[in-house]
């Protein structure tokens, strides 16, 4: 289990980490979410003792880091643009870790070869690393980082650089991998589809802070506030004063019928979400998986659970 | 309109390409060729080239060059790591002041350790060797420095997750990543100290003479015309594989590393680095400083005590010169504004040239041939291929700017261009898609983009026109002497008040660099606004 009490670190004039605790479970991934600039890669530099903290505890399985320098502590670091050595092949690259660990030439061959395959890049070895497409450099560096056996693994923003279907594709094979091997991962993004499919926890971070940390389902459930809700992508959340009304868009039905008005309709993969203006003036999106959607200017029913509705503070913490 | 368009563009062509071309063929390749037809022309010169005494110029030549590089590596890479991975402050400053030596003339830096050293050791090795390292610990600050403080921090990073120790990433990541820089900042500090000309004439003595300075001597002293044309050609071939073995050298250095776009934050010195890095910049002050404060001690101590009898002998004839020795703070402020002119025009018709085509490679070369073929060879070129009608200028006042714009040029073209090629060519076409013209484009887009290198670019060319000695020595007359050559003047002659002359001479020299190099810098750095 990795612990994290109370770190703060600040620069010249700014404040990067204001007091954040969190827990990462052993065996689990806990997902970090926020916008950029919020702390959540200071957070990752500080854990793998790339950044000293200014005050704060780290713990892993119960022993303090803070003396250990970043080369001791074990734990493993992807980035978005990868950083592989451009001056080493792939093997190369991945048996740096073991190379350090002072491992045979033997043993770092044989496990270069086992992790080729786990990242399902059997045969590259010899490869130079800028022959590599986007997709073939992010599963090097992940087995990269995977080869010392890392106690945790910190990735910030992995798939941040690649496209579409190719980044869908990675998510799901490190969340195979991530269960398969039963690895300790903290994953920094700041989309929350992504943390939301692969965390068992979801930590979301405003201003140096963590505002809320919850399972996926929880989180979406009752997000801690309306900026949270919004970054979410939550899209019925209204202010009044200093609270906010949260109408989740599933709460919201559009039936054939009358009383309001579509204004506008997007499609996002299989869901459909439309914007409808009730006859009083007020606004509200609905989504939906249906093939076939009234489209803007069409008159429509609008039927909203207000029981699924609730009200959250407009900014907490 | 889409005739007249190509016809426009045409012409343009023939500007961009025509003008650098002809300037190049008439001042510098014919020279070479005289120099050729002198060095060639009745036989080849096989008993000049395998002369014991031109071997030995040669190997004296080869290792001074060797050596200095050597020194300079080992005295630069300090103040490299400072200057480009520590956060301390004045750090701007120090590196401000690291690039002053490098445009501060040769004649100075010389005087300078001359009036550093006790008389025992005024001439030799040693002192050439502390001259050119004095020079060339800026180029490797500026070049391996430049690179260093821009390389992606993240794979260090990851270095040290995966368990490295700060000495194995440096072995394992921070070595490979400078061998580029290193190669490239060797080669050019070794073809500075190979050429070196004013450092040598003056701290030489009678028996240390490399290439350039027995040329210089065969020229000038023993007017043995075919031996100089000889040698010059030696040079120019030695000069050519240096260059080639560089290029080949820099471009087997391996795999570049990712840099950062900006320069990468650099860290607060801790634990053991703050000694070193205080030890450093000690160091530094005191090798930097040394010299030229003794310089500067050495113009006030007149024979009278301290004094400025030496400045006020500048406004009175002596029998080193055929002017008061001021005049030559005239004629060295007029030839290098014009020198300067030349050379911004010349550089970047040819920097634009450059950029526009892309198979410019050859055009890149030649630009930068001058750069290689050093300046006593284009002195000595000029005086053999212009004295006779109706190419006779050797007396033409505009001759000096001539050869010192030749000589700057180079660095104008190595500034501009990759300025030019920096400039994002989307922001050229944002531009044209909001409606304005190619020229607009150029006004709008790229003059303000340049402006900078531009004005740093004119510093540089005004201070190595101020300060070029190798040609100017060839051309300039008694009666119109350049501020170096005037320093070379009094120091060749003995006694206490010609030395106290060259210093105060050098004291105001060093001061009219800095300033055109301040000034320049200050001119173009403001920002512009809507």
């Amino acid at each position: 289990m990795l612990q994290l009490e109370d770190i703060r670190v600040s620069f010249d004039t700014t404040t990067a980490l204001d007091g954040v605790s969190l827990i990462a479970d052993t065996g689990r991934t806990l997902t970090v979410l926020g916008p950029s600039g919020c702390g959540k890669t200071t957070l990752l530099r500080v854990v793998a003792g790339l950044q000293p903290a200014d005050s704060g505890r780290i713990r892993l399985a119960g022993n303090d880091l803070a003396a250990t320098p970043a080369h001791r502590r074990g734990v493993g670091l992807m980035f978005q643009d990868n950083a592989l050595f451009p001056h080493r092949d792939v093997a190369s690259n991945i048996g740096f870790g073991l190379r350090m660990n002072g491992q045979t030439r033997a043993e770092i061959a044989r496990r270069v070869r086992e992790l080729l395959d786990l990242v399902g890049l059997p045969g590259a070895e010899r490869r130079a690393v800028q022959t590599l497409s986007g997709g073939e450099q992010q599963r090097v560096a992940l087995a990269r980082a995977l080869a010392p056996e890392p106690r945790v693994l910190l990735l910030d923003e992995p798939l941040g650089s690649l496209d579409g279907p190719l980044r869908e594709r990675l998510l799901a094979d490190l969340r195979g991998l991530f269960a398969a091997l039963r690895l300790t991962v903290v994953y920094v993004t700041h989309d929350a589809d992504e943390a939301f499919a692969l965390g068992h926890t979801v930590a979301v971070m405003r201003g140096g802070k963590v505002v809320q940390r919850a399972a996926p389902d929880d989180l979406w459930r009752r997000p801690a506030d309306g900026w949270v809700a919004r970054f979410l992508g939550m899209r019925n959340v209204r202010d009044q004063g200093d609270r906010s009304r949260v109408i989740p868009p599933e709460a919201v039905s559009v039936e054939p019928g009358d009383g309001a008005v579509v204004t506008g309709s997007e499609r996002r993969g299989s869901v459909v979400w439309l914007r409808v203006m009730l006859d009083d003036g007020s606004e509200f999106y609905a989504v939906t998986t249906a093939t076939h959607n009234p489209g803007p200017g069409d008159r429509v029913a609008v039927r909203i659970d207000e029981a699924a509705a609730f009200d959250v503070p407009k900014w907490a913490g | 309109m889409l005739l007249k368009h190509k016809a426009t563009e045409t012409a343009a062509c023939i500007a961009l390409v025509g003008v650098p071309a002809a300037f190049l063929g008439l001042f510098f390749v014919y020279p070479l060729v005289a120099i050729f037809h002198r060095g060639l022309g009745s036989s080849f010169p096989t008993d000049v080239l395998t002369d014991p005494a031109t071997l030995r110029v040669v190997w004296f030549t080869v290792w001074q060059a060797l050596v200095s590089t050597a020194l300079t590596l080992v005295a630069g890479l300090p103040l490299v790591w400072a200057t480009a991975r520590v956060a301390f402050r004045g750090r701007g400053l120090v590196r401000a002041l690291v690039v002053v030596p490098f445009v501060l003339p040769t004649v100075v830096v010389a005087t300078a350790f001359l009036a550093l050293l006790p008389e025992s050791m005024q001439r030799g090795v040693v002192p050439i060797l502390l001259a050119h390292v004095f020079f060339n610990v800026a180029v490797v600050v500026r070049v391996v420095g430049g690179y260093w403080a821009r390389l992606d921090p993240s794979l260090w990073d990851v270095a040290a997750t995966l368990g490295a120790s700060p000495s194995r990433r440096f072995r394992e990541l921070t070595l490979p990543a400078l061998r580029p820089a290193l190669a490239a900042a060797s080669a050019l500090t070794f073809l500075f100290c190979f050429t070196s000309f004013g450092v040598i004439v003056i701290l030489g003595g009678p028996h240390f003479a490399t290439l350039e300075v027995d040329i210089y001597d065969l020229a000038t002293q023993s007017f043995d015309l075919r031996a100089a044309a000889a040698l010059s050609l030696l040079q120019l071939g030695a000069v050519a594989a240096i260059v080639a073995v560089s290029s080949s050298l820099e471009a087997r250095a391996g795999a570049r590393m990712p840099l950062a776009v900006e320069e990468v934050a650099a860290r607060r010195p801790r634990g053991w680095e703050r000694p070193a890095l205080a030890a450093i910049l000690d160091l530094a002050a005191l090798g930097f400083g040394l010299p030229l404060a003794a310089l500067v001690v050495r113009s006030f101590a007149t024979p009278a005590g301290a004094g400025l009898g030496f400045y006020r002998a500048l406004g009175h004839e002596t029998t080193a010169l055929l002017v008061e020795p001021w005049r030559a703070v005239e004629y060295s402020l007029v030839y290098a504004t014009a020198a300067t002119a030349i050379a911004l025009t010349l550089g970047t018709l040819a920097a634009i040239a450059l950029v526009q085509r892309r198979s410019g490679r050859w055009l890149d070369t030649v630009v930068m041939l001058p750069l290689g073929a050093s300046a006593v060879m284009l002195g000595y070129g000029f005086v053999i291929a212009f004295d006779t009608s109706p190419l006779d200028f050797r007396d033409a006042v505009w001759i000096i700017p001539v050869v010192q714009a030749l000589v700057a040029a180079p660095f104008v073209v190595r500034i501009l261009a990759p300025a030019l090629r920096a400039i994002d060519p989307r922001l050229r076409e944002a531009a044209a898609v909001l409606g304005a013209s190619p020229a607009r484009v150029r006004r709008e887009i790229d003059v303000p983009l340049v402006l900078r290198p531009l004005g740093v670019a004119a510093g540089l060319a005004f201070a190595i026109a101020l300060g070029e000695f190798g040609a100017t020595v060839f051309l300039a007359r008694s009666d119109r002497p350049t501020l170096p050559v005037a320093i070379f003047r009094f120091l060749e002659r003995p006694g206490a008040t010609n030395q106290g002359t060259a210093a105060a001479l050098c004291v105001v020299l060093m001061a009219v660099t800095v300033l055109a190099v301040g000034v320049a810098d200050r001119l173009t750095s403001r920002r512009i606004g809507l």
